[in-house]
């Protein structure tokens, strides 16, 4: 990192290439790429996961994997989707959107912000480095006590535990950071309630986490400190209540969900009202809809619970919470739909994923508020009726958004289309793949057939509905590699249309940059002046309030306001005098040495050893980070 | 840690807004965790207070020599107060000098925690006894790593304010870990009366 003349102008190092500008970027961009390379990476090791688990399913009494191996697989699996695909592909678009949608050079705290991509990436290393290692771990994503407990002598459940705590700083650190974001970095001009849906549902988010993950690193101690230093938390013969580690890992685990589906709701917000060529209806519902799901949230935990007997006061009591937080959820499904209602709808891929994660998280929706119905709840509980109902809001709802994202900002992320024949390919098979494989599993659930089970007999009458849900799940995978062709084809290739600044005629800031932005996201800094602010300098209304497009308008560089400019003289950043954050090694050491002495705790007592290095990495890495000057002085 | 990149995403120089709210903002949202990690901990305790598995309980507690300890931490926040103002006056000696009390106060604090659980230890009461004392001490300790690690950063700025090389702009800064310190004692405040005096 010397200091040369072209650093005194632009900082940050413009176009290098190389894996070590990538390993010390501070860069909100390069960071979301990271996150969304890393997830989707994830995404299909997990998928193949439920592939094995599924092909073992497919018919009565069969042995594809050993019971050991299904039990790691489906546990893999949870654990995979939740916490290294659909949280960070969310970190992903906050991380690359969040800032430029606020009109911001970067997020408040760019090197935290690397932390938080390489703890993700170490900790997700560290997890499957398991399967490796003895085996990964199988005691289910939400690991219950005493299970969770037992069998000390074998690691795998200390991977977990490890494993998530360290997912767990990362997460905090990345919410704080995004919470700085958004409070104090937006332009001038950008009012709360003038920022994006999306730049809102990542607000919630990150108080969601950084108020919800607290509890659930606390039951990951105590289960830490059981297996390996012989506390009796969890074990009952000596009084203690395993019941405990269910509360804490709900309180935790039902903010949880809509922290995995806010940020889609928030895209789905954004996709909508851009190809109904109309505005999102009833902004500030959607926004405080939002909000009062992410406080409710906070209440419903013991939904999780109605079958470990807490009595009838607190099962009527969650019971209605959880009826009452489909209201605000209620509220977003009908802003939807009258921001559809009467637009000129355009039925390309990113709408139609949209429009598909509103019709599937619907079901999803509704299979939900048949849980918060006690008596039913107590007949489903641990049956594939859970299953289809999670899929739906969380693969239907959750994954469809995240999809629908990818598509409608690929172009700002690469400057190329994706083809849209291949992107319907996929979107159909997705949506029929999905429907076969979670569909009947409604009707297995309620036929009784039990989740997290290896084999089951014949003459139960399951055979058939499982056979077709493995055949869905294929179709799904078959749909997927066609996502992933169409961006090989359209990135790699180099194939893809060329997009401009605003491919989709726009509404939000990022469509008035170029594709992909320059590192410094704003030539110079925007000033806004409505809610769709873009949009409103594009067109004018008529009489009978028809939008008209503005002569002479030409996407990018709108928003400039030319008194407050900066104060270089170029267009093309070269020469501006925009001082960004230095790259910097010192996130990615630090990372480092927080995962080493994670995995050394998971080997007590010699991992004492490890634990010492990667604290000593750690120290060196956070103090040389808090020392060490923002910008390269001259 | 970015004012650089504040400054430039408001406007560049001219407009040169104050950049610690960033920070703070940051902080305040860290400690509003915290507070949800210590509050765990704090019903897991209350959950097991009564829950000694046939080893001793609270009777073990020692309220004087505890009081007295939780004066010294205290004070410790006065003196923090004395060394932030001292800071914002750019009194580095003076600066330097309360935050080297502060440590020292943290110090003794930590000296009469090692010395209160080895006291506990000799009368049978260890992490696997009980859950009682699970929660006691995992309570107690992860309040000790946190003054810990307060102690380690005021030694670190106390070292650095030697050469002149206190900022308000980095990560490590008095303000910032003013507050922390601040949160440390207050939380500590909600340990002694729910752990030790709240006797039911």
């Amino acid at each position: 990192m010397t200091t040369t003349a072209a650093d005194q102008q632009i900082i940050r190092s413009p176009g290098s290439r190389g894996v070590w500008a990538w390993i010390t970027t501070v860069d909100h961009k390069r960071i979301g790429l990271l996150y969304a390379v890393t997830a989707a990476t994830f995404f299909f090791i997990g998928g193949l996961e439920a592939l094995l688990v599924r092909t073992q399913l497919f018919g009565p009494d069969l042995e594809v994997l050993s019971a050991a191996a299904y039990n790691q697989l489906f546990t893999m699996h949870g654990l995979t989707m939740v916490f290294l695909v659909v949280m960070p592909i969310a970190a992903a678009f906050t991380n690359y959107f969040l800032p430029i949608m606020i009109g911001a050079r970067d997020v408040a705290f760019p090197r935290l912000n690397a932390f938080s991509y390489w703890l993700f990436l170490f900790s997700g290393l560290l997890i499957y480095s398991s399967f490796m290692l003895g085996g990964a771990p199988d005691g289910a994503w939400v690991g219950y006590a005493p299970l969770s407990t037992q069998l000390t002598e074998v690691v795998r459940m200390d991977f977990w535990t490890i494993g998530l705590s360290l997912l767990g700083v990362s997460s905090i650190a990345a919410s704080a950071n995004f919470i700085a974001t958004a409070f104090t970095m937006r332009a001038p001009g950008m009012t709360l309630l003038r920022m994006p849906v999306f730049a809102w549902m990542s607000l919630v988010v990150a108080f969601l986490l950084i108020f919800s993950l607290p509890s659930v690193a606390i039951g990951l101690f105590q289960l830490f400190l059981d297996r390996n230093f012989g506390a009796l938390f969890y074990a009952a013969a000596a009084g203690g209540d395993p019941l405990l580690w269910q509360h804490l890992f709900w309180i935790f685990g039902h903010p949880e969900v809509y922290v995995l589906v806010l940020p889609a709701m928030g895209i789905v917000s954004e996709v909508l009202p851009t190809f109904a060529r109309k505005p999102l209806f009833g902004y500030p519902f959607v926004v405080f809809a939002g909000a009062a799901i992410g406080f409710v949230g906070f209440g419903v935990w013991s939904h999780h619970m109605f079958t470990s007997g807490m009595g009838p006061l607190a099962e009527a009591g969650f019971g209605v919470a959880t009826m009452i937080i489909a209201v605000p959820t209620g509220v977003k499904i009908f802003n939807w739909i009258g921001t559809l209602w009467g637009g000129k709808i355009k039925f390309n891929t990113p709408m139609l994923f949209s429009v598909a994660f509103i019709a599937m998280f619907t079901i999803g929706g509704l299979s939900g508020v048949t849980h918060a119905v006690v008596p039913s709840d107590t007949q489903q509980h641990d049956t594939y009726y859970v299953v289809a109902h999670f899929h739906y809001v969380l693969f239907g709802g959750a994954v469809f958004g995240y999809v629908s994202g990818v598509y409608y900002w690929f172009p700002k992320w690469t400057g190329r289309m994706l083809n849209e024949t291949l992107g319907k390919i996929h979107f159909w098979l997705a949506l029929i793949g999905f429907n076969l494989t979670f569909g009947p599993m409604h009707i297995l659930g309620l036929n009784g057939m039990p989740r997290r089970t290896y084999r089951y007999p014949e003459g139960l009458g399951w055979a058939n509905w499982n056979a077709v849900a493995t055949v869905g799940a294929y179709i799904i995978l078959v749909s997927f590699l066609f996502f992933a062709w169409n961006i090989v084809r359209s990135h790699f290739l180099a194939k893809g249309e060329r997009a401009g600044n605003d491919p989709w005629d726009g509404r939000t800031l990022e469509w008035t940059i170029s594709s992909p932005p320059p590192v410094h996201n704003f030539d110079e800094t925007p000033v806004v002046h409505a809610l769709d602010d873009f949009w409103h300098q594009k067109y004018a209304e008529d009489e009978e309030g028809r939008a008209v497009r503005m002569p002479a308008v030409t996407g990018g560089a709108l928003t400039v306001d030319k008194k407050t400019g900066g104060e270089g003289e170029g267009e093309d950043g070269e020469h501006l005098e925009i001082h960004m954050p230095s790259p910097s090694y010192y996130p990615v050491l630090a990372s480092f040495g927080t995962a080493v002495l994670g995995a050394g705790l998971i080997y007590l007592p010699w991992g004492f050893f490890a634990v010492g290095i990667g604290g000593v990495l750690m120290l060196w890495g956070l103090f040389g980070w808090s020392l060490e000057p923002v910008t390269k002085e001259h | 840690m970015t004012d650089a990149a504040i400054e430039a995403a408001q406007g560049g120089h001219e407009e040169h807004h104050d950049v610690k709210p960033v920070r703070k903002t940051a902080m305040w949202v860290f400690l509003g965790s915290e507070f949800v990690f210590f509050g765990a901990m704090i019903a897991t305790f209350l959950l097991y207070r009564n829950t000694t598995n046939g080893g001793p309980g609270t009777e073990l507690f020692d309220i004087p020599f505890t009081s007295a300890s939780s004066f010294v931490l205290l004070m410790s926040s006065l003196t923090m107060v004395l060394a932030h103002n001292a800071f914002e006056n750019k009194d580095m000696r003076q600066t330097r000098v309360w935050l080297i009390a502060t440590a020292l106060l943290g110090s003794t604090f930590l000296a009469g925690q090692i010395f209160e659980f080895t006291e506990f230890i000799h009368q049978g009461l260890t992490l696997p006894t009980s859950p009682f004392g699970s929660s006691f001490y995992m309570l107690t300790g992860f309040h000790g790593i946190h003054v810990a690690v307060g102690v380690m950063l005021l030694s670190a700025m106390a070292i650095l304010s030697f050469s002149g090389r206190l900022y308000d702009d980095r990560g490590l800064n008095v303000e910032l870990i003013g507050l922390y310190w601040h949160f440390v004692d207050i939380i500590w405040i909600v340990i002694f009366t729910v752990v030790y005096l709240m006797q039911a």
